[in-house]
């Protein structure tokens, strides 16, 4: 079989045993190949992040292999289902959204957790697939392109979730809800000058928000402007992540060699900064290969959502898969020092398990939607 | 009207598909800039970022070399490096140095010139370096501290290696000793070289030789992590340990000079004539030279500095005395050059000389006279009325130009140690600058008998026996005698320095006058003919009783030695060197207010004498 983004779907007779049971497992082969090399190499890169700490990867492996178990499952899901269970599922994302506020756990500053007997979720989470999942329930059966009046329920649908997450504060997670809907709703053909006119009244209120923002908001974007400003403080993370990036060259001091995440220089080597311990690590061939393989997922996500043969299923595939998009150009672009320091973390390679989770469900939803066409031709 | 909106699924669809193609190139476009910034940071300012990366890891770090050590003749150690323990301070990385100085106080003995020390290091070093807040920390302190070490941060246990002297106060005006360096002396060194260095030396051998002593710094490259603690040591320049110094003093000598000096203040020089090698420099009381390594306790440097005996004035050295009749072989000496006197020609001596217009006399040490006395028998006997009479036949001119040009006296010997003084060995030119004041016969006359302006250090009396021990020949008096490098086991002698020889016209001169010398020790005239007994060896000598009070008239004559108080009495000396026709050892013995020279002072230069002559292990300093 041709490994590449455009191998045709698998037909019905003279298949090889392989694709056969990828078929009834409603799964995508070159997608999920992909994620567990994805997955295999981010394990591999945060051992080399977290001073060999293999208790720590330990873990972190556990949190992928259940992850996986996640999309296995989301993935028997028919969209016709998923469709039917978006309204609720965003309905529940946004109550539990405001009982955090309420009465969430507190952690780093920010009320982000929800303690649900064993287990803590954070709603947040929930939105960033409940969101692009309403966006495409709301436009399903609606012609297409959304006309002016529809907007406004979109623009609550998105807005409101993105906001309750802003001011908990989560810049990174809102960014990121917002950035799927948006995405919903651009795919689903929104007019040029309506968007236009959007980007007017964010330059508008762009001071506003300004005004709104939290003391550490404002510094991460004031240091992103000038990072020597205050090089111990806000600045340091961004300074720091360039070294390390800037100092493994083109292949790298080699794995599990590299003062900068060694020596603590790289602070949240692990997480957030997870990318700049690859490119010192591996270098610039490094740093370009895992970008490659972020491209196929987001390459091979946006063939499946042009296949997609409804709307929703559409609209979704699109969302979700400009959504990874959006994680990944945010994460590089903030540890490189093009774009100001969001707590974004680098999917399936930062160390962290609830993003793990809605991020492997949303491929569960891109299988589901690559799997369950209609075999007709069209 | 509403107006009724139709859905076309291939329209939608077809929209659909250009969308993503829009949203999927902006997407590669901006995952290019992505690109490209990498290609910026690890390509294009690759070099720049490595930089960076090794100024956050790497940190250089100067390395002290260990200080030389330093021998005597026979191998026995002076001066060594003990490993000690040391309380080091990095102000950088202490959050509130007041309350932790405080708390470190109740752990550790912080001393008030602890904290005035450590106070003037914060003010010259930068905060990253670590400064020594205690110095040879005690077991105890060591433990102490490494328990609470948690609460401390910043405050490091440094194993470091500190001063030590053996031999303590016997050899602590040779040595000297090192100490914490001082504002002016930091301005004299290289900054570069004594970066990791707190200790210099002060005084004695240590602060002659500091430069030998020292070596050169070496440096190491450490790896640092982000609180700065040391990982590992990345690269290393061994420093270049300083030279170790083998002394040509021998401490067997040295102890037996000082026992022999008992409770006396005083001085020992004992020198070997045929080399200028110092052999012995004793200076009672002594000092314990370990107090002042790390810094000397104001308390305890009080006590010295105030004590009368003055145990930290290096007598040897610095201390002036008149020479007494110790003067008279050097006088003769010159008298014979200058011909002024026929040797064996007798003169009279009924026990006082009148010079006028003066109408007291010049008094003879022995009531009633030596009668008629020829120049070797006045040497044996001491006869103050020929040397008065030597003294005017020679004119003050003549003994200025002799006692200094020809033997050294009135200026400094040239031995390498710091602190020498001068000595005065008057003229008329001197006394109206110092004194301001014309030159009188009376001040010629008893120069004769080394008595007046004439001041000599024994170190001085040492040098210039020895000179007639070799019969003129004389080399300057030092103390080091070979370098050894530590590191190729090379072991260097150092130059003799010869001096040219005394100048005698007088043929026999050297003969009447060692002669005379021995006669002094060997026949029963002589004044210190008490030591020669039992004696193993020929010894030349000549004693000295300097006069530093003038004894009244009583009734009864005169007051006896034994009724004036003791820091009245007279100086003792004696001057000698032995055996006398092959001359190993040559002395000089000051005892102050010890009374008669011959009494006195002769027994103590017996006494190192016999230490070397008979006791010798190694004729010529040998390294272990």
């Amino acid at each position: 079989m041709m490994f590449s983004i455009f191998a045709p779907a698998p037909p019905r007779g003279d298949v090889s045993l392989g694709e056969q049971v990828l078929h009834r497992l409603h799964l995508d082969g070159q997608l999920l190949l992909a994620l567990v090399i994805l997955a295999l190499a981010g394990l591999a890169i945060l051992y080399g992040a977290s001073n060999q700490d293999a208790g720590l990867v330990y873990r972190q492996a556990v949190r992928v292999a259940v992850s996986f178990v996640v999309l296995l499952v989301v993935a028997q899901i028919s969209p016709q289902v998923l469709r039917l269970w978006s309204p609720w599922l965003f309905a529940l994302g946004l109550l539990l959204l405001l009982f955090t506020l309420h009465s969430g756990h507190i952690g780093r500053g920010a009320q982000r957790w929800l303690s649900l007997g064993v287990v803590r979720i954070q709603p947040s989470e929930i939105m960033k697939v409940a969101v692009p999942m309403m966006v495409a329930w709301y436009l399903h059966d609606r012609p297409l392109p959304p006309n002016w009046k529809q907007l406004f329920p979109l623009a609550a649908m998105i807005f409101i979730p993105v906001l309750l997450v802003a001011i908990e504060p989560d810049l990174g997670t809102a960014l990121l809800i917002l950035s799927a809907g948006a995405f919903g709703v651009f795919l689903a053909g929104l007019r040029w000058r309506v968007i236009l006119l959007i980007a007017l009244a964010l330059a508008i209120t762009t001071p506003i928000v300004w005004h709104f923002m939290h003391g550490y908001q404002r510094e991460r974007l004031l240091s992103f402007l000038d990072p020597q400003r205050d090089p111990l403080g806000a600045g340091y993370h961004i300074i720091q992540s360039q070294i390390a990036i800037g100092s493994g060259g083109v292949f790298g001091k080699g794995w599990l060699h590299g003062s900068q995440s060694q020596l603590d220089f790289l602070p949240e080597s692990s997480t957030d900064f997870i990318y700049a311990v690859l490119g010192e690590q591996f270098g610039f061939i490094g740093a370009i290969v895992l970008l490659a393989i972020y491209g196929f997922i987001i390459a091979r996500s946006l063939l499946i959502a042009l296949r997609a043969q409804d709307t929703y299923s559409r609209l979704l595939a699109g969302a979700l898969s400009m959504a990874l998009f959006t994680y990944v150009f945010i994460n590089s672009g903030m540890v490189s020092g093009i774009l100001p320091v969001v707590g974004v973390p680098l999917p399936l390679v930062s160390y962290g398990g609830s993003s793990l989770v809605t991020l492997m469900a949303g491929f569960g939803m891109l299988m589901s939607i690559h799997s369950h066409r209609k075999l007709l031709a069209t | 009207m509403a107006r009724i909106r139709i859905r076309n699924e291939w329209l939608e669809r077809h929209q659909f598909s250009l969308r993503v193609i829009v949203v999927g190139s902006v997407g590669l476009v901006l995952m290019l800039a992505v690109v490209a910034r990498l290609f910026y940071l690890q390509i294009v300012s690759h070099q720049h970022y490595v930089t960076l990366a090794e100024g956050n890891r790497l940190r250089t770090e100067p390395v002290m070399p260990p200080r030389g050590l330093i021998y005597d003749r026979n191998g026995v150690l002076l001066a060594e490096n003990r490993p000690s323990y040391e309380l080091d301070i990095t102000p950088e990385q202490v959050p509130d140095l007041k309350t932790t100085l405080a708390a470190l106080g109740k752990i550790v003995d912080i001393r008030p010139q602890d904290l005035k020390q450590f106070d003037d290091l914060l003010k010259t070093k930068k905060p990253f370096q670590p400064l020594p807040i205690r110095t040879n920390l005690s077991d105890t302190e060591v433990a102490r501290f490494a328990v609470n070490r948690q609460d401390f941060p910043g405050v490091d246990i440094r194993a470091t290696l500190s001063r030590y002297y053996p031999l303590g106060a016997v050899t602590a005006h040779v040595i000297g000793y090192t100490g914490i360096i001082s504002q002016d002396e930091l301005a004299k060194l290289d900054p570069e070289q004594y970066i990791s260095t707190s200790q210099v030396g002060k005084i004695g051998i240590e602060g002659a030789y500091e430069s030998l002593l020292h070596g050169s710094v070496g440096i190491r490259q450490v790896e640092t992590d982000a609180q700065g603690r040391v990982v590992r040591i990345v690269s290393r320049t061994a420093p270049v340990p300083g030279k170790n110094l083998y002394l040509s003093l021998d401490a067997r000598l040295q102890e037996a000079a000082e026992k022999a000096l008992g409770d006396n203040s005083g001085a020992v020089v004992a020198i070997d004539p045929r080399s200028g090698e110092v052999l012995a420099l004793v200076s009672t009381p002594s000092f314990d030279p370990n107090l002042f390594v790390g810094g000397i306790s104001p308390a305890d440097f009080a006590r010295l500095n105030s004590d009368p005996m003055q145990p930290l004035f290096n007598r040897a050295l610095r201390g002036q005395y008149p020479p007494g009749s110790t003067i008279k072989p050097f006088l003769a000496l010159a008298a014979l050059n200058y011909k002024v006197v026929e040797p064996f020609k007798n003169l009279m001596c009924p026990g006082y000389l009148y010079v006028p217009p003066n109408p007291h006399p010049y008094r003879d040490w022995k009531a009633g006279g030596h009668g008629e006395i020829d120049l070797p028998n006045a040497i044996t006997q001491s006869c103050d009325v020929y040397f008065y009479t030597v003294a005017m036949k020679l004119g003050i001119d003549r003994i200025h130009q002799y006692l200094t040009t020809q033997l050294g006296f009135g200026e400094p010997s040239g031995i390498d140690l710091m602190g020498e003084r001068d000595g005065v060995v008057p003229s008329p030119l001197w006394k109206r600058q110092t004194q301001h004041q014309p030159w009188y016969l009376g001040d010629l006359v008893i120069i004769g008998i080394g008595q007046g302006y004439l001041l000599v250090t024994p170190l001085q009396l040492a040098d210039g026996v020895a000179a007639i021990s070799m019969r003129g020949q004389r080399y300057v008096p030092h103390l080091l005698h070979a370098i050894g490098d530590p590191l190729s086991g090379a072991i260097t002698d150092t130059q003799l320095h010869a001096l040219p020889p005394v100048e005698e016209s007088y043929a026999g001169a050297w003969n009447i006058v060692v002669q005379a010398m021995k006669n002094v020790v060997a026949t029963w005239q002589g004044t210190a003919h008490s030591i020669g007994i039992g004696a193993k060896y020929s010894i030349a000598g000549k004693t000295g009783t300097a006069q530093v009070y003038r004894k009244r008239l009583g009734v009864f004559g005169e007051e006896s030695e034994a009724d004036i108080p003791k820091a009245l009495r007279d100086n003792a000396l004696f001057i000698a060197f032995a055996p006398v026709n092959d001359p190993r050892i040559a002395v000089a013995v000051e005892v102050d207010h010890g009374g008669g020279g011959g009494a006195t002072a002769a027994p103590i230069a017996r006494a190192v004498m016999d230490e070397y002559l008979l006791h010798e292990i190694n004729p010529a300093p040998k390294p272990p």
